[in-house]
């Protein structure tokens, strides 16, 4: 049977779970980490650097692989800038001893 | 690499990325959580690697934009992350357009037949121009939160005629790119060019009060350019991790109008909100009379009260006093003060943005409540001090008839004294009068944040 369905639908049967995991998952993320979830989410959404270095990887150099390394050069900010703006964020919320000193 | 474990490995990034976003329940897990992140992003980023040829190319322009990346997460001031994240949001709406445009030209490098069949033409539409519209509506939100466009609502009439009028033509030409047989260039081009239209026209009547909505769909829009693209190229990894995104955004999107009780439909068609700054113009004309006290008296009732409640506002970071007001808060818990404070989910400029700048001045999150968890203990508490904050705070919100009644607000009137540190009696984002600040037991205290809260400081 999986062979006579349209890769269409497969992905579409994907693209409908991940959403329900996402909404599930993003519903317990404590209200005092929003800023960082959405930092996280913004480097994670830097996965389209896949589709960009996809774009970028032909041998035979045209303009759309050039095109495609622009893109890669763009998700690149944003998946480092994402990542470590994060980890800069959550580094701030470590536990404290009562005197308030790291 | 074969296709099958390719496949597989994209599963296992996808599967760390969900543990990223599970780590952030807890600020313990929160760090693991972004390490998970990063692992999920190394396997996905390597994966692909081994599908392509231009390694120099590639690998050189990962390593100079993640310098560029590395520099602006080092640099970037805590007060101004919604900026960042805009800017961020950007970048992948304008990749998303660069590699839809890519595939267009060369469809079977992306594994894609030469000629492109309907069903991909149109899951590149939909790449092409929310990727567009993602683009464009970041640079106008970055503009206005970093202050280099008013955040005053851009409005004129027939807007919402214009942009209606304007994405079904951008549809018409979505449907002559379907249904031309040969790569349809001018349709192609012409559709990309409206999206980017759109996105500015979108956003430019939003005012600042909704930046934080604006912010958070725009999050959201991310992903699906990402999701969309995913569908053109048949990537299920940018499908799952573009979803994640997606559903993330739109959950805060969601949070974010009904901490403001606005409707997220009149958000979008905007032109609510202005600067803020001007004097309420009262209609009935009588003149209310307010009680204003010097910061040394505001210090000597806090010192002496048993429980002390802070509620910060975006005029504490505007002040840069959060450094100021954590001393304030060790200084009075040394005394015996219960102090906490007490955060409304869009105090700052975007969700959980007042978190972070707290946490940066070293204050320790188990003193810093979210609304739900603190607002039951207004009434038992001494002192509550209102720092840069109006709207939510404002008792206006419990009376029907009121333009923000409805609105989740924190019940600083309960307490039994109230002191509020304002620059002057000018009303906040909702153009509103706060009753709050002509009660009996309130008190005013005029000046800078940070001046008042450093004398404060000083006369404990």
């Amino acid at each position: 049977m999986v062979g006579e369905i349209d890769p269409v639908i497969i992905n579409l049967t994907v693209f409908v779970l991940a959403i329900f995991v996402g909404y599930h998952v993003v519903w317990n993320v404590t209200p005092a980490l929003h800023t960082p979830l959405m930092s996280v989410t913004n480097a994670i959404s830097g996965i389209i650097l896949v589709g960009a270095m996809l774009a970028a990887g032909p041998a035979e150099t045209d303009w759309g692989v050039w095109l495609g390394a622009a893109a890669v050069t763009l998700a690149a900010i944003n998946v480092f800038g994402g990542f470590l703006v994060s980890q800069r964020m959550l580094e701030m919320f470590k536990k404290k001893d009562k005197k308030g000193n790291v | 690499m074969s296709a099958n474990m390719v496949a597989l490995a994209y599963l296992v990034a996808s599967v760390f990325f969900i543990l990223a976003l599970k780590g952030l329940s807890s600020p313990e897990s929160a760090r693991r959580g972004n390490l998970f992140g990063m692992v999920g992003m190394a396997i996905a980023v390597a994966t692909t690697l081994t599908l392509t040829q231009n390694w120099l190319l590639i690998l050189s322009c990962i390593a100079v934009g993640g310098i560029i990346g590395a520099i602006v997460a080092q640099r970037v001031q805590m007060t101004a992350m919604p900026e960042l994240v805009a800017f961020m949001h950007s970048l992948v709406g304008l990749a998303a357009v660069f590699i839809a445009i890519a595939a267009v030209n060369n469809p079977v490098s992306f594994g894609l037949p030469e000629t492109l069949p309907a069903g991909s033409k149109l899951e590149l539409f939909l790449g092409t121009f929310i990727g567009a519209m993602t683009w464009s509506g970041s640079v106008i939100a970055f503009l206005k939160l970093s202050g280099r466009m008013s955040g005053t609502p851009v409005v004129f009439t027939g807007q919402h005629m214009i942009n209606l009028l304007l994405a079904l033509i951008m549809i018409g030409f979505g449907l002559w790119f379907f249904f031309t047989d040969t790569t349809n260039w001018t349709a192609f081009i012409a559709m990309t060019v409206i999206a980017f239209i759109l996105g500015f026209l979108i956003i430019i009547p939003i005012g600042g009060a909704d930046m934080p909505v604006v912010i958070s769909m725009l999050n959201s829009y991310s992903g699906w350019a990402a999701a969309g693209i995913g569908f053109s190229l048949g990537n299920p990894m940018l499908i799952i991790a573009g979803s994640l995104v997606g559903s993330s955004g739109a959950i805060l999107s969601y949070i974010m109008c009904k901490a403001m009780n606005r409707p997220f439909l009149s958000v979008i068609l905007g032109g609510f909100g202005s600067d803020g700054g001007t004097t309420a113009a009262d209609s009935s004309g009588e003149q209310k009379t307010y009680r204003s006290g010097s910061a040394e008296d505001a210090a000597f009732l806090m010192g002496n009260a048993d429980s002390v409640i802070i509620v910060p506002g975006y005029g504490l970071a505007v002040a840069r006093a959060q450094h100021a007001v954590k001393e304030l808060a060790e200084m009075l818990h040394e005394k015996g003060v219960n102090v906490r404070f007490a955060i409304h989910p869009v105090a700052g400029r975007m969700p959980g943005h007042m978190n972070v700048l707290l946490a940066e001045a070293e204050i320790p999150y188990e003193q810093v409540l979210e609304m739900e968890e603190i607002n039951s203990d207004f009434a038992n508490t001494d002192v509550v001090l209102v720092l840069g904050a109006n709207d939510v705070v404002n008792p206006a919100a419990n009376v029907p008839g009121s333009p923000i009644y409805g609105m989740p607000i924190l019940d600083a009137h309960k307490a039994r004294t109230v002191m509020v540190v304002k620059r002057s009696m000018a009303v906040g984002y909702a153009g509103l009068d706060n009753d709050l600040f002509y009660m009996d037991k309130t008190m005013m205290i005029f000046g800078d944040a940070k001046k008042v809260v450093e004398s404060m400081v000083k006369a404990v």
